[in-house]
């Protein structure tokens, strides 16, 4: 074992191949992209509450500098924090393991995969680096106000920027898919069959579909942008385009083409960064109420049926923005359709919780607390797909309540859930539960105190990107209390995660050691030897006694249980 | 906070939305209404259940059925679903689909960074031509009418959107340069304009006031502050107003 | 080091020895390939000297599937920006898509890329011969690499013909006074045409790259994956290649 135990020179371990080590690299790589987001998030805050408030070293902040940091911090979020940390990350970290394999398909593949993110992560940040700033039209990024550099202050280099990065992020994101899927598909253990693997591998397959499927028509989009601004060619600016004193448009582009292309990707994506989580909490609900899932196939469809629905409700952020209303009907159908799966997911973690006497560690409270915080997050969704209603909370608050309670917040719960979860196949040890629990309260009350006031806000009709309520012209003044009320609310959420960051510091050097399948959990990243036999049951075998050993795990043969 | 607290008592009387001043925007507001306490409604009481779930100890050894935990409650919020849509998209038909009545009031909408201009066609009820080359605001042509144009000699381009009540108008919506939101709380109402093409909407003025005009999509540094008023009169001040617009056009 | 980490520290160690992906060391009997509940599991295809191939092949299956949606999207946008014109002052619609005349060159081409195909599926029949593929397996010379080579270097040298013949269209167009920027129909002649010369590229350097692997790679079914993989990545940018070149002559 010694020789074993010496460890591989430092370069090896950066550049390494190794699963488990590349899920680490991500996580790592969506940590810095999430502080970053953070930070910015803090900052459009308080600019929000204490508008022109004097920033040390700087002076008031600038509305383009508003505007550049909530496109940065979407763009941060979405793409490095939520599309990597679940898919990616996690993935890289459990999925060989999970499906009985010794090692993902393509391990070359994830590597290089990961570099490309990292890159496309620099030069992202390296926008703010930039005289004129980073990019301000938003995570969305809609033209002729993207596609013109002279369209307003950093929408030259910085949206450069943000074209390069989002095209390596595309090509990366969609190598490591590859090996994802093919890991799936081929490199399953002997016995586990499709119906046989965890919930999570199900959503990683859909997800890595989505990928596949998504980012190319994305990357297309960007292409015929890029286009647009170099090559002067006219795919999205329309004709006689008038932009600050000249006349830029020389063809018949349409702007709404990117808007129909990107949506196509954009749906497709929020779900990506949310079906990793729904399966990992799927898993663990079933683990910690020591009962198998309620409906297991049925969510297996669900997680199916939500990847297929996606590709056609894409017109439902498009229905004041000039599409044919007959073809809002049509989308508001499909949107609603696909509340249908989600919501049957939401029943049977509800009937898998119901009367299980359930243990409430640390992973456990975050799975429920995405619970909760998902559908706060989706109720609004069938509210926002009626076109009679969106047209007249579109782009408002209410969207970004919308969206930040079952996207941002719910991600980012499975996120933890899977970090406190995991961490013993990061580091051998457990994680600290005391911490735990303060930074779980801190964080579920805190996401419920910035993001519920956000729906009333919208209500009343405060739309997205406005650098402040008041103002000389400005006829929402009567907000800012509230707005004052979501900062603090927002300081508190951003400070519970220094509970987090020492919690993962202190534990991985003095966290109690984890010994082998500390949750008793029954799927095959805690199996504590090789494998060698052949899988022959399903993945959430709890049988609900209440004695110690109420459950098989996968790797337990039927002989071995007689 | 206190304060934010206060408000909040304040608004739910009036569920939050800016008192309504559109013959559609009552429909709109009662959907609003209705569907928000709904999903209010299943919030809590999902949650609830959450909570009580988890607290609860042990009953059942076993897990439930799939049928009645799952499938039951699905088909319930399944009806809710189709409830939603179709009142909601009856209301949607109503509004978008088919234009507005033919002896609608006529007023185009040009968006630029960050402006609102309207443009009134004047006595002879059509717009006069207008060209990007052309269009100079210190000289008082901000959406580029061409002079050639005797259509465009009787037209009125306003900062301010004046309106009769109780008429129905019919915008039609232009940017110059990038996608802005037309959103005017009060009314219920939103469209983006997109330069290229033109899009109409229409609807009623029923309560005279002063309502504000916000920009619903970003659009650049000035998007907070490309806001205008659009101001409902009655008949006789309307006409009044477009008189003293028309004798400052003739100078 | 935590105990945890010890057990994949194994797993790199075993890198280290193992020749290449997924080949595997004699102390670790876990089968990878495929799932699958079928009792009589040692007869399924997919595992064996195969698994490696079948791996490889979803790999770049998968990958031309989300290429495939690349290049829908340009088609999507190509009829979106056909039909979409603008209203002169005089209320009078104005398309200004005018529709190009397609080099006649581009037949040509269009016929080498088409031989190349063939060409490419003879190569890679070459490295599935059982006879030569056992002689190679035993270690006895490499009969089946000997053979493909030929047929690969004839496809890349028609891969590079088909480059230049479309260089030759562009600088045909050039000289006519289409250029990229000149109007919406030429934006997608080039477009499109780029993407697609693009891909070629990648594929003529799998080619060159595939011929190297031939006589550098020590294990037979690496060898075969190379060529295997380049081989359907070639044949689908001639698929491609024969739709999009419909689109360019029959709908602008
Ligand atoms: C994942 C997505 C995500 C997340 C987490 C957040 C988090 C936050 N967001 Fe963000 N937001 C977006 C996605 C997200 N947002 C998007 C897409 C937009 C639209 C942008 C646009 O319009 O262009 C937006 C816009 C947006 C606005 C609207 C700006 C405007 O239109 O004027 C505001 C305003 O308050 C805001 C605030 C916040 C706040 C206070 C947080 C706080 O919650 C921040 C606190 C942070 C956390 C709670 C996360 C901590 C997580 C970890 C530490 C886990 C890390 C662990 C590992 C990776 C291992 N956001
Ligand atoms: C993870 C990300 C995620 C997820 C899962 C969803 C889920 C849903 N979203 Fe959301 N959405 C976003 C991320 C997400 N969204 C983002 C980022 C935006 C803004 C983009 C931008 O403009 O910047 C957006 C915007 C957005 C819009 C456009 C709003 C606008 O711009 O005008 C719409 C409109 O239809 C919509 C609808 C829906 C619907 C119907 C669901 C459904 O899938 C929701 C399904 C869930 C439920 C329906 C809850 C189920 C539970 C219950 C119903 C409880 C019942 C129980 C009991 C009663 C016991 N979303
Ligand atoms: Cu105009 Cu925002
Ligand atoms: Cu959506």
């Amino acid at each position: 074992m010694n020789n074993l135990r010496a460890r591989p020179s430092l370069l090896r371990r950066i550049f390494t191949t190794e699963d488990r080590a590349i899920g680490i690299h991500y996580l790592l790589l969506s940590l810095v992209a999430v502080a970053a987001g953070t930070l910015l998030s803090l900052a459009m805050r308080t600019q929000l509450a204490w508008p022109g408030i004097h920033w040390p070293l700087h002076g008031p902040m600038l509305p383009e500098e508003y505007l550049s940091l909530v496109t940065m911090h979407g763009t941060l979020m979405v793409f490095f924090v939520l599309t990597t940390a679940p898919q990616s990350g996690f993935a890289s970290l459990v999925l060989a393991s999970q499906i009985g394999a010794r090692r993902m398909a393509m391990p070359w593949l994830n590597a290089l995969g990961f570099w490309i993110v990292a890159v496309a992560l620099a030069v992202l940040l390296s926008a703010f680096l930039l005289p004129a700033g980073g990019p301000i039209s938003g995570w969305t990024s809609y033209p002729p106000y993207s596609a013109i550099a002279s369209a307003g202050p950093g929408q030259g280099g910085g949206m450069d920027c943000w074209l390069l990065s989002i095209g390596l992020f595309c090509i990366g994101s969609w190598f490591s898919a590859i090996n994802v899927l093919v890991t799936i598909l081929t490199e399953r253990a002997r016995g586990m069959t499709l119906g046989r693997m965890p919930l999570t591998v199900w959503s990683w397959l859909v997800s890595s579909i989505l990928i596949l499927l998504a980012f190319t028509v994305l990357f297309a989009a960007l292409v015929l942008l890029f286009c647009d601004r170099h090559l002067g060619t006219a795919f999205f600016i329309p004709q006689g385009d008038w932009i600050s004193g000249q006349i830029v448009g020389h063809g018949d582009g349409s702007p709404l083409l990117w808007l129909h292309l990107f949506w196509f990707f954009g749906h497709p994506e929020v779900y990506i960064a949310i079906l990793p989580g729904m399966g990992l909490v799927s898993g663990l609900i079933a683990n910690f109420s020591r009962r198998p899932i309620v409906g297991y196939r049925m969510m297996a469809a669900a997680t199916v049926l939500i990847g297929l629905l996606g590709f056609v409700v894409w017109g439902h952020h498009m229905f004041v923005s000039g599409m044919n209303p007959y073809a809002g009907t049509a989308f508001a159908l499909t949107t609603m359709a696909i509340a249908v799966p989600s919501t049957a997911e939401v029943f049977s973690w509800l009937g898998t919780l119901w009367g299980g006497g359930l243990r409430r560690t640390t992973p456990m409270l975050f799975a429920l607390g995405f619970l909760s915080l998902f559908i706060a997050g989706g109720v609004t969704g069938p509210i926002l797909a009626l076109p009679a209603l969106d047209q007249y909370l579109h782009n408002t608050f209410f969207v970004v309540a919308h969206f930040h309670l079952i996207m941002a917040m719910a991600g980012v719960f499975s996120i933890f859930a899977g970090v406190y979860y995991w961490f013993p196949l990061m580091t051998g040890r457990l994680m600290s539960e005391r911490l735990g629990r303060w930074h779980f309260w801190l964080s579920l009350i805190a996401a419920y105190g910035t993001f519920f006031p956000m729906h009333l806000e919208g209500l009343a009709g405060r739309p997205r990107h406005y650098a402040q309520v008041t103002g000389s012209t400005s006829t929402l003044a009567a907000l800012l209390p509230m707005e004052r009320g979501v900062t603090w609310a927002a300081f508190v959420l951003g400070a519970a995660q220094i509970l987090f960051l020492i919690n993962v510091l202190w534990s991985a050097r003095r966290g109690t050691p984890a010994g082998e399948n500390p949750w008793q959990a029954t799927t095959l990243e805690w199996q504590p030897t090789l494998l060698s036999n052949r899988i022959e049951r399903g993945p959430y075998e709890y049988h609900s006694g209440t004695t110690e050993a109420d459950f098989t795990p996968q790797w337990e043969t039927a002989s071995q249980e007689e | 906070m206190l304060r934010g607290g206060a408000f909040f008592g304040s608004g739910l009387r009036d569920s939050w939305m800016p008192p309504n001043a559109a013959a559609h925007g009552i429909a709109v507001d009662q959907l609003m209404r209705w569907d928000v306490a709904v999903m209010t409604a299943c919030f809590l009481l999902a949650n609830i259940l959450l909570v009580w779930v988890s607290l609860r100890p042990r009953r059942t050894p076993s897990a439930p059925s799939t049928w009645r935990v799952e499938l039951v409650p699905l088909g319930l919020l399944v009806l809710l679903y189709i409830v939603m849509a179709v009142t909601a998209e009856h209301l949607w038909a109503r509004e978008r689909f088919e234009g507005a009545a033919p002896d609608a009031l006529h007023v185009e909408v040009v968006a630029q960074q960050f402006q609102w201009y309207f443009h009134y066609p004047g006595g002879d009820a059509a717009y006069g031509e207008s060209r990007p080359q052309l269009i100079n605001a210190a000289l008082g042509n901000p959406i580029g009418l061409d002079p050639g144009d005797q259509h465009g000699r009787d037209d009125i381009v306003a900062s301010e959107l004046v309106l009769p009540v109780h008429r129905e108008v019919d915008l039609q919506l232009r940017s110059l340069d990038v996608i802005h939101g037309f959103f005017v709380p009060e009314m219920r109402l939103k469209q983006n304009a997109v330069p290229g093409v033109t899009l109409h909407v229409h609807f009623t003025p029923i309560r005279e006031g002063v309502y504000p005009i916000l920009c619903s999509q970003v659009c650049g540094s000035g998007h907070a502050r490309m806001q205008a008023h659009m101001r409902v009169v009655s008949q006789s001040a309307y006409d009044a107003w477009l008189v003293s617009r028309a004798k400052r056009v003739a100078q | 080091m935590p105990a945890t980490f010890t057990r994949s520290v194994v797993d790199t160690e075993r890198e280290r020895k193992d020749p290449g992906f997924g080949g595997r060391p004699p102390v670790d009997r876990r089968p990878t390939g495929g799932g699958g509940g079928d009792e009589n599991w040692d007869h399924r295809h997919g595992r064996g000297p195969r698994a490696l191939l079948t791996r490889y092949r979803m790999g770049i299956f998968s990958a031309l599937a989300g290429d495939l949606m690349f290049f829908m999207a340009l088609v999507t946008a190509f009829f979106f920006r056909q039909s979409s014109g603008h209203f002169d002052g005089h209320g009078a619609y104005i398309l200004d898509w005018h529709p190009l005349t397609i080099p006649p060159i581009l037949y040509i081409n269009t016929a080498i890329l088409l031989i190349s195909s063939v060409t490419m599926e003879m190569g890679r029949r070459q490295l599935f011969h059982e006879l030569d593929v056992m002689e190679e397996w035993l270690g006895m010379g490499r009969p089946a690499a000997r053979r493909a080579a030929p047929w690969l270097a004839a496809t890349a040298a028609l891969g590079v013909a088909f480059l230049i013949g479309q260089w030759m269209a562009w600088k045909d167009l050039a000289s006519q006074g289409f250029f990229f920027a000149s109007n919406p129909s030429s934006h997608f002649f080039y477009l499109i045409t780029g993407a697609h010369g693009a891909h070629l590229v990648l594929g003529v350097l799998a080619l060159f790259a595939a011929l190297a692997a031939l006589s550098l790679l020590h294990r037979m079914e690496l060898r075969q994956i190379f060529v295997d993989c380049t081989a359907w990545y070639w044949h689908s940018m001639g698929i491609f290649w024969v739709f999009l070149f419909g689109l360019l002559v029959f709908f602008q």
